[in-house]
């Protein structure tokens, strides 16, 4: 019987000959990080520990993104205590907002630097960390506490999960992508769907995909509960890799006779644009159903959709035309790189033409931090991933998630629209 | 180890959102997240929770966000115990890792109702309710688990591991 791609990795990360679904296993971390809400907790049990240096300062990393640039004093004073710790320690990837170097939104950013490849073990003080599996690693959240653990020991206990194997066959349609792809699966299985498994995904739809489309799809599998979400490693995977100068690809694919939990075959030719609605990730809707909702605000950004092929897939929808006077839009590359590419190729014109807020890099408004949050009664449109109650501000507001094009399409329209009735 | 205390019954997938809103996550002292604990939810929670207490949940507890804020916030509360029919795999994580026993019963929910006074055997899973008759029996947690409760938690365990291996600071393995 053959191994998954997880399997595999954490057969590798344990030093054994393989591991089976269900083990405990230590496994050594390759890369550890945090972001500047949960890494102050960790640097705190990190001290409680009795621990005086990291493992390994080059695995560990540590991004300012939530509160960035410093929305409040006490942000201001979180990131400066990140920035010593990081200096004390010899942490060279270090990143914060306007610090003559990249940054932004850490999903979006570490696979942009080169810090992600396949085969790696990923332990991210963040839930969607899930999003790496895109370039093969096994990547899964963790807390504050055993970030601390792993920056101490440079491991981490985990049980070996079951792999959930979805295949994507069939045509897609126009103006359908990767985000309603996941939403479509994470409506279909619920958000416990996947719970402490591995989400795989594969077949020729997967295969056409771009690396940046790939990370919407991983990022979103915590949203069914998933430990991990996995793509096998190709040539698209390489193409990327290459381009951030990732130089040792080796593959570590599931073999075919690989045990699955279950495998889900969805044929991709009848899904329409998928929104979901308030207030869970899996109250999900063809767009079809929900258009003409009226909206007050709507976001493209986000570790979720603020990648490049996000902006150019918003860009071509709000190209030439304005934001309705009923409601606000915010852009906001995920990245400096990210920004500084939608600024050579135009794309940040045409969202300033538009009359879109558009903002430095910074999670802000997705976790309702900073940053065009919500009023009470509002109701926002956001490709971010989760609609929880009160996510993006005030309990009485409401998000309805939807990939780039559709949140373009509806911040034209003033209601949720579908891009048709923009781009005739 | 026996804990006893009110129930606070909660419904499912009540997400760390809820147990600690974004707005805090800047926060780090454990009774200031304590004061906004579920407050978007039950505003009263953090003035009316009493140490001992036991939160009774649905399923997918604690699913969203890895914000250790949430396990942080309950447990200076005071609460001694959580029990839901199912957790999302971070927060279960979370509260493992701060000694926050945290039992799973499918079965809790239906015989439970809020203020009702329950007894729970952490090591056993045997749960009590002494408000009404009703009793039933979570899986115990695995003896590693235990180990890392009865220690204080994960960063206990890491400090006892570390002081062993002294004196190698920072847990150097080779």
């Amino acid at each position: 019987m053959g191994l998954t791609m997880t399997e595999k990795i954490l057969a590798r990360a344990s030093g054994q000959a393989e591991v089976r679904a269900g083990e405990i296993v230590q496994a050594s971390a390759d890369l550890v990080f945090g972001q500047d809400t949960t890494m102050p907790l960790a640097v705190i049990e990190f001290r409680r520990m009795g621990a005086e240096r990291v493992f390994d300062p080059d695995r560990v990393a540590i991004v300012c993104d939530h509160f960035v640039p410093n929305a409040t004093v006490l942000a201001a004073e979180r990131t400066k205590s990140l920035r010593e710790f990081a200096s004390e320690q010899g942490i060279a990837h270090y990143f914060e907002a306007g610090r003559g170097r990249n940054y932004g939104v850490e999903h979006a950013l570490l696979p942009e630097e080169g810090m992600i490849w396949p085969g790696m073990v990923v332990v991210g003080a963040d839930s969607h960390t899930t999003s790496y599996g895109a370039l093969g690693a096994f990547a899964s959240g963790f807390g504050s506490t055993d970030v601390a653990a792993a920056m101490t020991l440079g491991e981490v206990w985990l049980r070996v999960p079951e792999t959930m194997l979805f295949v994507y066959e069939g045509q897609l349609g126009s103006w359908v992508g990767a985000k309603d792809l996941i939403l479509y699966t994470i409506g279909q299985i619920g958000v416990r769907g996947a719970l402490y498994r591995t989400m795989e995904l594969v077949g020729s739809v997967i295969e056409s995909l771009t690396v940046d489309q790939r990370l919407t799809m991983c990022n979103m599998g915590v949203e069914a509960g998933a430990k991990n979400a996995i793509v096998p490693v190709d040539r698209e995977t390489e193409r990327y890799l290459k381009a951030v100068g990732v130089r040792d690809v080796s593959a570590c694919n599931s073999d075919p006779d690989a045990r699955y939990h279950s495998v889900t075959e969805i044929d991709v030719s009848e899904i329409e644009p998928q929104v979901a609605c308030p207030s869970s990730p899996d109250n999900v809707k063809p767009l079809s159903e929900v258009m003409g909702t009226r909206l007050d605000a709507a976001f493209i950004g986000s570790c979720t959709n603020g990648r490049i092929d996000d902006l150019r897939r918003a860009a071509r929808v709000l190209e030439g035309r304005r934001v309705s006077r009923d409601l606000r839009l915010i852009v906001i590359p995920a990245t400096q790189g990210i920004y500084l590419q939608a600024l050579r190729e135009g794309l940040l014109e045409i969202f300033a033409e538009a009359g879109a807020a558009v903002s430095a890099p910074t999670c802000g408004p997705c976790f309702g931090g900073h940053m065009g949050l919500l009023a009470a009664g509002e109701r926002a449109i956001a490709t971010t991933n989760r609609n929880f109650v009160g996510r993006m501000g005030h309990p009485e507001s409401e998000v309805f998630l939807s990939s780039p094009v559709v949140a373009a399409a509806s911040a034209v329209m003033g209601r949720i629209a579908h891009p048709d009735e923009v781009v005739r | 180890m026996i804990v006893q205390g009110r129930a606070w019954k909660l419904g499912d997938n009540v997400d760390t959102d809820q147990l600690v809103p974004g707005r805090y996550l800047s926060l780090t002292d454990p009774q200031e997240l304590a004061s906004h604990c579920l407050e978007d939810l039950i505003p009263q929670f953090h003035e009316l929770a009493r140490p001992g207490d036991i939160v009774v949940a649905g399923e997918n507890f604690g699913c969203g966000s890895s914000r250790e804020h949430a396990p942080t916030a309950l447990k200076a509360l005071g609460i001694s115990c959580l029990l839901a029919s199912s957790y999302a795999r971070i927060f279960f994580r979370n509260c493992i890792n701060l000694g926050l026993p945290a039992l799973t019963s499918p079965d809790a929910i239906s015989g439970i109702q809020d203020g009702d006074e329950i007894r729970i055997d952490v090591e056993t899973g045997e749960v009590e309710n002494l408000t009404r008759p009703f009793r039933c029996s979570a899986p115990p947690l695995s003896p590693f688990l235990i180990e890392l409760i009865a220690a204080g938690g994960l960063t206990a365990y890491v400090r006892d591991r570390l002081e062993a291996e002294m004196p190698v600071p920072g847990g150097n393995r080779e």
